[in-house]
């Protein structure tokens, strides 16, 4: 029998994904008509860097905007899910105006945050669980509370400082600024019918 | 003139000294203003984190409230500046993109509502002091001028960006707050960093990379040799307000720079009293800064503390034969 010589062995360990082909220009486009309204003009990015150059929270980016533009083009969506850096948009607009190309650069951060929470991306992101946070009280009460939200948001993820933390709190609630009590409007079934139709209507992205 | 106000959460707890202020001067600037009947929350920058078309419905809840509820002019007015880039981003939107349009207005229906774009025009309170009335009304009405006051104004960043409107020549270089305090006779401060950013939700979310953009606000205020800021937007005034001791800790510094909605300036300049305008609410108070043109804050009500617990052991003691005078 003729000696047949061993298959050389694959690397041990992960399979390597298989290669994917970038999307075209065109579902590109398809997909952030629909996270974001108005015309987003992802497609016009010259990839200056613009953006990153003005972000207040930059040091804290794993991308800057101008990088996940790339990978979005690139077709990396998991990477750009996993992203934190919708996450830590404060919505200061400064790159939105600052970008020569006028992309709606705020809008498709806050598209992207949508698209990543419903696909489940966000466990354990302390953005994240102030937004649910937050948007309980409105689903309940039809007003944000804030003495609700900071108690609610800080026994889940408790600040750096809590001494002053609670310094700072119990210094607004003596000068009338903190009430105990949330407000709720008077057309909460109202709203809560229109929230739930909303809720239908969004597309599944 | 009348017009429609939407005042928003923090106006009615956090920043009621905004409100104060707002409705003190009201009279004498002849606005008038009437809140939108059962307004809800605009979502700040959170709701819309998660949900996309509900979040635009709940904004646009609001719009159709204040489109039933129009008399006199069909303007909105908004102070805080979250809700107002959050009302006029919406009603723009719902203008340009025909689908974004019929799902809000599907979604609205279904509570009995409808919101037809462009029947309310969304403004910011600044916006409308000062494209509207202008500096020079404000300037006739000062009837105390605040002389000798040293104030910088601080935009923050949504009263001038993304401007979906085009209220402004410039988002990076405004001169509207400028404007109001040569018109209160206070003496301009150059702040360069009156746009920045003064960290919005960040303290919640990673405070440390917060208390250094307020750093860098408080500190460049202080070397430009401001006695205080003035401010526009609610959650700017909390941040560098409430925060300022804990940035004080984080960088060994020991600022006290007092922070104040520009309301509360222009009421002062009319001659109203610190406290109907909610001077003294702040928690980095602005009395001594107040006190160099004669204006006095009320003192605050001494905080009660309990006396320090006697920890000494019990020991038997001397009666003192000659009594406490030797």
């Amino acid at each position: 029998m003729a000696n047949v010589s061993p298959v050389p062995q694959e690397k041990v360990g992960k399979a390597s994904p298989p290669p994917r082909t970038p999307p075209s220009q065109a579902s590109v486009l398809e997909f952030f008509r629909t996270i974001s309204p108005g015309l987003p003009q992802i497609e016009f990015c010259i990839q200056c860097g613009s953006c990153g150059g003005s972000c207040p929270a930059a040091a804290l980016l794993d991308h800057t905007p101008r990088r996940l533009f790339a990978l979005i083009r690139a077709g990396e969506m998991e990477d750009v899910l996993q992203s934190n850096t919708p996450w830590y948009c404060v919505s200061c607009y400064f790159c939105m105006v600052r970008c020569p190309q006028e992309i709606h650069i705020t809008d498709l951060m806050y598209g992207l945050k949508t698209l990543a929470y419903q696909r489940g991306y966000t466990r354990n992101n302390k953005a994240t669980h102030l937004s649910k946070v937050f948007a309980g009280y409105i689903e309940h009460y039809g007003r944000s509370f804030e003495l609700g939200i900071a108690a609610r948001h800080y026994l889940r993820h408790p600040p750096a400082n809590l001494v002053g933390t609670a310094k700072m709190g119990s210094a607004m609630f003596f000068k009338g600024r903190l009430h105990l009590r949330p407000e709720k409007i008077s057309g909460m079934t109202q709203l809560q019918k229109i929230l739930q139709r909303a809720k239908e209507l969004e597309t599944a992205l | 003139m009348k017009y429609l106000f939407y005042p928003g959460c923090s106006l009615h707890s956090s920043s009621s000294a905004y409100l104060d202020s707002l409705i003190a001067i009201q009279g004498k600037l002849g606005l008038e203003f009437s809140e939108v009947e059962d307004w809800n929350c605009c979502g700040a920058n959170e709701y819309i984190a998660l949900h996309r078309i509900p979040s635009y419905a709940l904004i646009a809840r609001n719009l159709a409230l204040a489109e039933q509820q129009v008399n006199g002019s069909n303007t909105l007015v908004a102070a805080c500046s979250a809700c107002y880039v959050n009302l006029a981003r919406t009603a723009k939107y719902m203008g340009t993109d025909k689908e974004l349009n019929t799902r809000v207005n599907d979604a609205l229906a279904a509570g009995g509502m409808h919101y037809t774009p462009g029947s309310v025009e969304v403004r910011h309170i600044l916006d409308l002091m000062c494209n509207k009335l202008g500096a020079c009304k404000v300037k006739k009405l000062v009837e105390r001028p605040l002389t000798g006051l040293r104030v910088a104004p601080y935009y923050g960043c949504m009263v001038l960006r993304p401007d979906p409107d085009k209220r402004w020549r410039d988002p990076e270089s405004p001169t509207a707050l400028e404007e109001l305090i040569l018109a209160t006779g206070a003496e301009l401060i150059d702040f360069p960093l009156r746009t920045h950013c003064c960290s919005g939700h960040m303290p919640q979310i990673n405070t440390e990379t917060s208390l250094d953009l307020i750093h860098r606000l408080v500190e460049g205020a202080v070397q430009s040799g401001a006695d205080l800021l003035i401010t526009t937007c609610p959650l700017c005034q909390l941040n560098i307000d409430g925060y300022q001791a804990e940035m004080n800790k984080q960088f060994g510094t020991s600022h006290k720079m007092p922070i104040l909605f520009f309301t509360q300036l222009i009421g002062l300049a009319f001659g109203l009293s610190p406290k109907s305008l909610g001077i003294g609410k702040e928690i980095t108070s602005a009395a001594q800064a107040l006190a160099r043109i004669g204006v006095k804050v009320e003192p605050e009500p001494p905080v009660l503390k309990r006396p320090p617990k006697d920890q000494r052991l019990p020991m038997p003691h001397m009666p003192k034969p000659y009594g406490d005078d030797l």
